[in-house]
């Protein structure tokens, strides 16, 4: 340490860095995750599906080429352009009432989008909140709170969600309310898992000797810790919501028509599996490599948030690539 | 805002003996409910942790807690921070009954009592600054508005201790263990307390780094008068440390006497086994020494020996010591010991 | 001295490197050593030593992101590196060469009986059927101390205390005869009575079946009594070896000096503890020349250049330092009192 500048003037300028140092340490963490995902085939593709997801989603009017719902019969049933009589005005192919499934295909993606970040949101604050609760103010309030969790974590959720929608109107709003029901248990009992270990950590203890209220501590302390497993249950839960969301759709008690949603898309075209088989299949496709992508995603958030695992995977590949080598 | 002025605080001359002690305890039992026995489950079981003790430390002191595992000594650092329920007993501290305390009284009684713990790595948040985890008793207390006005009175604790002041807007992860450990006694510090538990404070340190952090801990003594309950399994280290000793063994606090009076003429079996069980870094003075080696383990916890609980494995013990226990008596000026036949 | 065809394990300027993102940290550097049989040598060192890097790579239990980057280890003349040394490793370790860990919470498998761990090893590597398995499990529990051993033999580990179980590990050990034993900071994690009562026990073998035992610990007390000879370790490289005795008594490495001088002693109080100065280099960007110099107090110039090398300064003692045996031991460490 230079001792040449005197230490008014060096402590003063430390706390200027440390006030407007936040923002540059958050840039330089983006750039290093974006760095890493770069190299992470595997993760890339997640991120990838997950970002053309969300772009369609956003510029879906820009992007698909035709109005969604606009028919036309003449031109029913008309296969994918590489087909002989199929052309490029629909890429991949009408249904039978001659909607452009390229296009539904592109705004379902807003459907996937709304529902799962709806969903998510919503179970996923609501169940963080009582994990939360439950994990810190333990015993009776614990014991309530998880018999609650428990008892409804017994009950099928599927078929629950079937039964309360077959009487209530089905819609997007309907199909959002009904499943974060059924999802935010898992939160709950992730979130109270946590925050029990989390309790009992030397510095939670050192933070409440200092003198520190449970508010403070439950913000300062605890709560850092649940971001990145929260994240990637969030994450994982958004490809469950999917697939969820579609089977409604697919049983006619999610999204109606005219509303566009790739489970929806595969009821309507089932009948057809055999003679147009465009009509089941791209939706499907799609639903599929959705899936997989988030949870790949989720599976690189998994490695990236945890410094062990990284170490892992480095000392695996430089030891690969070297030999015995120096490493880097 | 002041700044710590060293001048206020009363030099750290060591105890006097006429002064009222800063902390007294009494009669301090600490047990534990683990579960039930009996056929229908009617019999409660408990763990004695700690069971009738009693001390004192005075101001300026340092009162060493020695035991090994199971003797309960870090239980009763912990009752006395008021950080578990206690059974029975009381504890006072600068006059004033704490058994019964509770919010935000409680709450302000910890500004004059702070913990020092064990592990450097764990004790201190590794999302926070270190800036940020010396400067937050200081915001929790409302001594500062918010944590950057806070920034000079951190660099002068983290100056005492040894740190340089540029460490505070770093993470723990930067330091080593030995630095941890400063950086966790400079936020012991930052209330000004009075007395300050440290729970093994130096175990899990090298050997190189503990004699600089147990040279640090004297230091502070000396400069601001603080008390210390140093509570440590390692009898080299809390004899160099400490005025006075307490001796612990299955949750009863068994020999209680000066540091050197300890050392020279122990009274209690127990002691005088603890004693020539520490090994002396110089061959052939350990080749010379007479080693007694005790027999057996550390009792259970839940169901103590009946009478004196170290009569299972006491190379003294007589018919009496199975029956009933012995009182916890002045043998000698200034030295107490609970044992039949000293 | 005993000659080189004596020996049971030599190693010979071992090198370990642990690749990690932040660099390539390189463990241990050039150790050398010897233990003949019967012997104790005790090695010690700090954290970040390398004395537990060592005690593995001779065992062959180092595994990624650390490797064995140079050297040889050597039993009894065979090389235990590379591919024909792993397969004359494998016939040795657990049998002729022996290891007890730290923390016997961990190293005992929770869900078998003592009988059926021990009862495996026996088995495995003496061809032993259960019957005589069994029996010789009883006798080597009752040579460990503990008492009741044909009940205890059934018995699961949770229902021993840790004293009890680290005699476990060393019975385990000594199932089959071996003639080295190592034993890894055997005692850091048990209570000072208990402590007492493993070394005395380890002594006794010792004597009694005339086994080499390579002791590693930070604890110079626990050295101090069971030890013939001592390595000290640094940052990766013995700095002095010789008779126990000796180097308690005069220390030639101001390293050495330091540790002494910051180890209190139980019947030596009042003096202050000297400590040393700042902390253990980092092993990824460890100092030039000697690792020790910045905390040095006798540091030179060349000190920074060059790193001395392991040279006999005196019959049987030696030092790696360029100014070994300088001074009195009381001045060569920092006298730190608020350090780093």
């Amino acid at each position: 340490m230079a001792k040449n500048v005197t230490d008014e003037e060096t402590r003063a300028e430390r706390r200027e860095e440390l006030i407007r140092g936040r923002p540059y340490e958050i840039l330089r963490a983006l750039r290093s995750a974006l760095r890493e995902i770069v190299s992470d085939r595997v993760g890339l593709f997640g991120v990838g599906v997950v970002g053309a997801l969300v772009i369609l989603a956003i510029f879906a009017p820009l992007i698909a080429p035709k109005d969604p719902a606009a028919q036309d019969l003449t031109d029913a049933l008309k296969p994918p352009f590489w087909y002989a009589d199929g052309d490029f005005a629909n890429a991949l192919g009408t249904d039978s009432l001659g909607r452009d499934i390229l296009s539904r295909m592109i705004y379902g993606t807003r459907i996937t989008i709304l529902v799962g970040v709806s969903v998510v949101a919503v179970s996923g604050a609501f169940g963080t909140v009582m994990g939360l609760i439950a994990g810190y103010k333990g015993g009776r309030t614990d014991s309530i709170i998880m018999r609650v969790v428990d008892t409804q974590v017994a009950f099928p959720g599927l078929l629950l969600a079937l039964v309360i929608l077959a009487v209530i109107q089905p819609s997007a709003t309907t199909v959002i309310v009904v499943l974060a029901l059924n999802g935010w248990m898992v939160y709950a009992r992730m979130t109270r898992g946590v925050v029990l270990s989390v309790r009992e950590t030397p510095y939670v203890d050192a933070a409440e000797i200092v003198g520190c209220k449970p508010k403070r501590i439950i913000f300062r302390h605890i709560l850092p810790n649940l971001t990145s497993p929260l994240l990637t249950l969030a994450v994982l839960e958004f490809a469950r919501i999917i697939l969820a969301e579609s089977a409604l759709s697919f049983l006619g008690l999610g999204i109606q028509p005219p509303q566009v949603s790739w489970g929806l898309m595969i009821a309507q075209g089932k009948d057809y599996l055999f003679s147009a088989w465009w009509l089941v299949t791209f939706p499907g496709v799609a639903i599929s490599l959705t899936v997989l992508g988030v949870n790949l995603l989720a599976s690189w958030l998994r490695v990236v948030a945890d410094p062990q695992e990284r170490e892992k995977r480095f000392a695996q590949s430089s030891t690969h690539q070297t030999g015995a080598g120096t490493g880097t | 805002m002041r700044s710590l002025d060293l001048s206020e605080r009363p030099r750290g001359q060591g105890p006097s003996a006429d002064e009222p002690p800063l902390l007294k305890v009494e009669g301090l039992s600490v047990h534990f409910p683990v579960g039930r026995a009996g056929f229908w489950g009617g019999r409660k079981l408990f763990v004695h942790a700690v069971e009738d003790i009693s001390l004192e430390i005075r101001r300026g002191e340092t009162l060493g807690l020695v035991g090994e595992s199971g003797s309960g000594k870090s239980t009763t650092g912990r009752a006395i921070l008021r950080r578990i329920p206690i059974t029975t007993g009381r504890i006072w501290f600068d006059g004033q009954d704490i058994t019964h305390l509770k919010g935000e009284a409680l709450r302000h009684l910890r500004r004059r009592m702070q913990l020092v713990f064990q592990d450097p790595y764990a004790s201190l948040n590794p999302r926070m600054k270190i800036l940020d985890l010396v400067a937050e008793p200081l915001v929790v207390h409302g001594l500062v508005e918010h944590v950057r006005d806070a920034a000079d009175k951190v660099a002068e604790l983290l100056e005492l201790v040894g740190l340089p002041a540029d460490a505070l807007d770093r993470y723990p992860h930067a330091f080593s263990g030995g630095q941890r450990q400063r950086i966790g006694i400079a936020r012991a510090l930052a209330l000004e307390p009075d007395l300050i538990v440290a729970d093994e404070p130096v175990s899990a340190l090298d050997v190189s780094i503990r004699a600089q952090v147990v040279n640090l801990l004297q230091d502070l003594q000396e400069r601001i008068g603080l008390a210390y309950l140093f509570i440590a399994h390692d009898l080299s280290v809390v004899r160099h440390i400490s005025h006075r000793i307490a001796v612990m063994y299955a949750g009863k606090v068994v020999e209680t006497a000066d540091r050197h009076e300890l050392y020279e003429d122990p009274r209690h079996p127990y002691t005088r086994a603890l004693l020539s069980a520490v090994p002396i870094p110089d061959p052939r003075v350990q080749k010379q020494r007479h080693r007694q080696i005790l027999t057996g383990e550390i009792p259970n916890p839940v169901s103590p020996p009946s009478g004196c609980r170290f009569h299972t494995r006491c190379p003294m013990a007589e018919e009496r010591c199975a029956i009933e226990e012995p009182p916890f008596e002045e043998k000698a000026a200034q030295h107490w010991a609970a044992c039949w036949y000293t | 001295m005993s000659d080189p065809a004596g020996s049971l394990l030599e190693v010979e300027d071992l090198d370990v490197r642990f690749f990690t993102r932040r660099g390539t940290a390189h463990a241990i550097r050039g150790v050398s050593m010897r233990i003949d049989r019967g012997e104790t040598l005790g090695l010690v060192g700090e954290s970040g030593s390398g004395k537990s890097v060592t005690s593995l790579a001779i065992m062959g239990l180092i595994k990624l992101p650390g490797k064995i980057t140079g050297g040889d280890v050597r039993w009894k003349g065979t090389s235990l590196l590379g591919d024909s040394g792993e397969r004359s490793l494998r016939k040795i370790r657990g049998k002729e060469m022996a290891m007890v860990f730290q923390d016997p919470m961990t190293s005992l498998n929770p869900l078998f009986t003592i009988g059926t761990q021990i009862g495996e090893v026996l088995k495995h590597h003496m061809g032993m059927r259960k019957q005589e398995a069994r029996e010789r499990t009883v006798e080597l529990l009752e040579l460990v101390g503990i008492s009741s051993p044909e009940k205890r033999v059934d018995q699961y580990p949770h229902e021993f205390s840790g004293g009890m179980r680290q005699r476990m590990l060393i019975a385990m050990a000594l199932a089959c005869e071996p003639e080295l034993l190592i034993a890894d900071e055997p005692t850091t994690a048990l209570d000072v009575t208990i402590q007492a009562q493993i070394l005395e026990l380890l002594a006794d073998l010792q004597q009694r079946l005339r086994i080499a035992v390579l002791l590693i610990s930070h604890d110079l007390g626990v050295v101090a009594q069971v030890c013939h000879r001592i390595s000290v370790m640094y940052a990766g490289h013995i700095v002095e070896s010789g008779a126990a005795e000796d180097v308690f008594e005069r220390p030639g490495h101001p390293y050495t000096r330091g540790l002494l001088a910051s180890t209190p002693r139980l019947d030596q109080v009042g003096s202050r503890l000297t400590g040393i100065d700042g902390s253990p280099p980092d092993l990824v960007n460890p100092p030039s020349g000697c690792p020790f110099h910045p905390r040095c107090s006798l540091v030179v110039d060349r000190c920074s250049e060059e790193m001395p090398p392991l040279e006999e300064h005196e019959p049987g003692r030696e030092v790696a330092c360029w100014r070994a045996f300088v001074g009195s031991v009381g001045e060569a460490a920092g006298a730190g009192a608020l350090g780093g």
